[in-house]
């Protein structure tokens, strides 16, 4: 048995935050880039993107490697993926379930009209 | 990220999609992922009444699932805590929105599905082997079966 859930867990965390998404949107176009490229296009300040790419770090969503004074961060796909693929399963528990209800509301309803239009026909 | 949301229209008046929603008599109909029959539906539809789901897969695996309405409010919303039986030990429970609005003058009705807090969900073990790996299963066999016809 595989256990990923508590990586998982902080996966999902570290997604709920949109800034943190947008950083993870912006390494998705791009392979790399360093911590000062990523800050910028936010009105947050560099001690706060650092600690979003931290709590990306520890998610295992990104990584960071030091190049002199330049640290560049790299998108890390795969608890990503882990994370669709386990939404993906629930979507498809509750898809299959919502499609037979529905064609059993529809068979309730047509019952239902079938009735009341031999009801008017008796009446 | 966290949640998941469904949308369907369905050719049925509110009323008839309510009850087969929260009725036992109703959730027998359709509740589960495949084929597999629901063999005990439980369902006391109001504020702090529970209900309880337990279905068998065609893979021959049961599960159950139970959890309280938080919000019954006929034929347009329903609220209900969700939990996987054996997952009792760790985490909240995760949360199911159900929105019915009446659509084509009432004949039609626009269901809106979300599975919330799904996080509290990930944060327990037993999916890869329970419904979640009965699933793959089916699928990675639709999938050799599709590839040899």
């Amino acid at each position: 048995m595989v256990n990923y859930s508590p990586s998982l867990d902080r996966t999902f965390a570290a997604l709920t935050d949109p800034t943190r998404r947008a950083i993870l949107a912006r390494l998705e176009t791009q392979e790399s880039a360093s911590v000062s490229d990523l800050a910028q296009p936010f009105a947050i300040k560099l001690p706060a993107v650092m600690k979003h790419l931290d709590v990306l770090d520890e998610a295992g969503l990104i990584s960071r490697s030091k190049t002199g004074r330049t640290v560049t961060v790299r998108l890390r796909p795969e608890p990503m993926r882990e994370a669709m693929d386990w939404l993906a399963r629930y979507e498809r528990f509750w898809s299959a379930s919502l499609d037979r209800l529905t064609a059993q509301a529809e068979k309730r309803e047509a019952a239902l009209r079938g009735a009341q239009a031999k009801k008017d026909r008796d009446a | 990220m966290t949640s998941l949301t469904l949308v369907r229209r369905i050719s049925a008046r509110p009323a008839i999609v309510f009850d087969l929603m929260t009725t036992a008599e109703g959730i027998a109909c359709w509740w589960g992922p495949d084929d597999g029959p629901v063999l005990i539906a439980e369902s006391d539809p109001r504020v702090g009444g529970r209900y309880r789901v337990r279905f068998r897969l065609l893979d021959g695996s049961e599960h159950e699932s139970t959890g309280e309405f938080l919000e019954v409010r006929p034929p347009e919303r329903v609220v209900m805590t969700w939990r996987w039986l054996g997952d009792e030990d760790e985490g909240g429970d995760s949360q199911v929105e159900i929105d019915l609005v009446a659509v084509d003058g009432g004949a039609a009705t626009e269901l809106t599905f979300t599975h919330a807090r799904l996080a509290s969900e990930a944060t327990r073990a037993s999916h890869e082997d329970g419904w979640s790996g009965a699933l793959d299963k089916l699928e990675r066999h639709v999938l050799r079966t599709g590839a040899a016809a």
